[in-house]
């Protein structure tokens, strides 16, 4: 039997509609289709603007799909991320697909260790254990051990991204959403993020990530996406008569 | 596999104040675990929501269905006057906007939680001042405080007090009317921390009414957007906050979130 996709995304469609501007509608994406491969990083490539982190959003159900499909393998089941209940989808969250954003959400008061931990205390770790781990990742992502009990809200970006990425990285979800975690990176971090990279495709996970660094994506991506591919139909025409307004 | 049955089950509940409504055909269900948050403005027919729902109001038609502990949901309006009280004392809290709408302003700290749980049946006056101190604690009022009067209280301290009468009889499910409402910045940031602490710790299911869409975000799972006693809006809460679909609920997101 053939293993069954991850994840299979078929004709996925998104505009905005602007109510409080006449009802401007600004379409984002038109007939996406990839899908991902477990043990394979799947990149995102195209220029700023053109949809990609829109799509990331679709398929965490941050963003509504308008049309198309996005079915995950969420355990033994087959669920289709455009329609599904907001009950399934923090469920498949918890246990299926993985999402480091570009920026950490900080929650103030709570401790860095903490905020990295909460996932695992989720899926019934201890919390000595849980903390374990946390610091093992924190050395690995070479986080100054003075900063592990303080809130991150004072952190600098880098330190912050860490964070983040830690708090990504720490569980074990099949699929893997990446939005950038490297943006704010020294050299030396980045080849810690790329080897983590390296070690979640070796366990099987599934990754779709969004990349401007081209020594990044040349050394992780198995395959690239051209999201310019998708651009709805208006604005590609729209593209092309400046072009030749210009060549005129 | 046997489908888990929601904690509450509204159907088409609507409120008429003569031919005035207060909300009209709502329905939803929660599920054990879950923070749904009502918003909307003002006027939007929220706060009537709520109070129908913890049955402190009688809406004029539909049904709720509450999941008891011994695992049978039954219909809230059918049961007596005294079966629902019993509920809103043990297995339910009630935490107002304003403290002294959910605290006895007269009486002591530690008696303000501990008559909580005298009303299940506690009676050693030992083990419930010892009780209502942990409670205390837990909420960051210092121990030396139990003896005092919440009038003595500052606006934070008397939330946290109401909030740990609420939860000391462990209650599954509990009801909130603008908790932050009436707070400073800096106070209402750290109860707002405070209740997502207990949330994760307790597993609480929780509704809560809140104008304030920072909260919602930081505290809920889901959202409905109320709008002249209608829901016009529902869902994840960063997807219905993020990617509002509604012309009234992408007015409330940029007029508010970005203030």
């Amino acid at each position: 039997m053939r293993a069954v996709s991850p994840f299979i995304i078929s004709n996925l469609s998104k505009s905005f509609t602007m109510h409080l501007r006449g009802g401007l509608i600004i379409p984002v994406v038109e007939r996406v289709n990839f899908s991902l491969e477990a043990g394979k990083c799947t990149v995102l490539g195209g220029p700023s603007g053109i949809g990609k982190s829109s799509i990331l959003k679709m398929l965490y159900g941050n963003y509504k799909i308008d049309a198309g499909s996005a079915l995950i393998k969420h355990g033994q089941e087959q669920v289709n991320i455009a329609c599904v209940e907001p009950r399934k989808m923090l469920e498949i969250r918890k246990k299926t697909l993985g999402y480091v954003s570009q920026f950490l959400q900080t929650v103030p008061r709570i401790s860095a260790l903490d905020i990295v931990a909460e996932p695992l205390l989720q899926h019934g770790v201890t919390q000595k254990t849980a903390h374990e781990r946390v610091k093992e990742l924190f050395t690995l992502l070479n986080l100054p051990e003075k900063l592990w009990h303080l809130p991150p809200a004072t952190f600098s970006g880098g330190e912050q991204q860490r964070v983040n990425i830690a708090r990504g990285f720490i569980t074990a979800h099949p699929v893997l959403l990446l939005d950038e975690p490297t943006a704010s990176l020294d050299t030396k971090n980045r080849q810690v993020v790329v080897e983590m990279i390296e070690k979640k495709k070796q366990e099987g996970v599934a990754l779709l990530g969004i990349f401007h660094d081209e020594d990044i994506r040349q050394s992780i991506a198995d395959k690239i996406i051209d999201v310019s591919d998708f651009a709805p139909l208006d604005i590609v025409k729209g593209r092309s008569k400046n072009e030749d307004g210009q060549a005129a | 596999m046997t489908r888990e049955l929601p904690l509450l089950d509204a159907q088409s509940i609507s409120k008429f104040y003569g031919s005035r409504s207060g909300c009209e055909e709502i329905s939803f269900q929660l599920f054990s675990g879950e923070v749904i948050a009502i918003v909307g403005e003002s006027g939007s027919g929220k706060t009537t929501l709520l109070n129908c729902l913890s049955t402190r109001l009688m809406p004029t038609s539909g049904s709720i269905h509450y999941l008891g502990r011994d695992g049978v949901a039954r219909n809230l309006y059918q049961m007596s006057e005294a079966e629902r009280r019993f509920l809103m004392r043990t297995d339910w809290g009630f935490v107002h906007q304003n403290p002294s709408d959910g605290l006895r302003m007269a009486v002591s700290a530690g008696a303000n939680v501990g008559e909580r749980l005298m009303a299940v049946g506690e009676r050693h006056y030992g083990s419930i001042r010892q009780t209502a101190q942990n409670w205390l604690e837990r909420v960051e009022i210092l121990a030396d405080r139990i003896d005092d009067e919440p009038r003595t209280f500052s606006g934070g301290m008397r939330q946290r007090l109401q909030i740990a009468r609420n939860l000391v009889t462990a209650p599954r499910l509990v009801f909130m009317d603008e908790p932050t409402g009436g707070l400073d910045v800096s106070v209402q940031a750290r109860l707002l921390d405070l209740i997502k602490g207990l949330v994760n710790d307790l597993g609480l299911s929780i509704i809560i009414v809140t104008h304030d869409l920072a909260v919602a975000r930081l505290l809920s799972d889901r959202i409905m957007v109320m709008k002249e006693g209608r829901v016009i809006e529902a869902g994840l809460t960063d997807c219905v906050l993020d990617d509002p679909q509604q012309p009234y609920t992408q007015l409330l997101v940029s007029s508010i979130l970005k203030g």
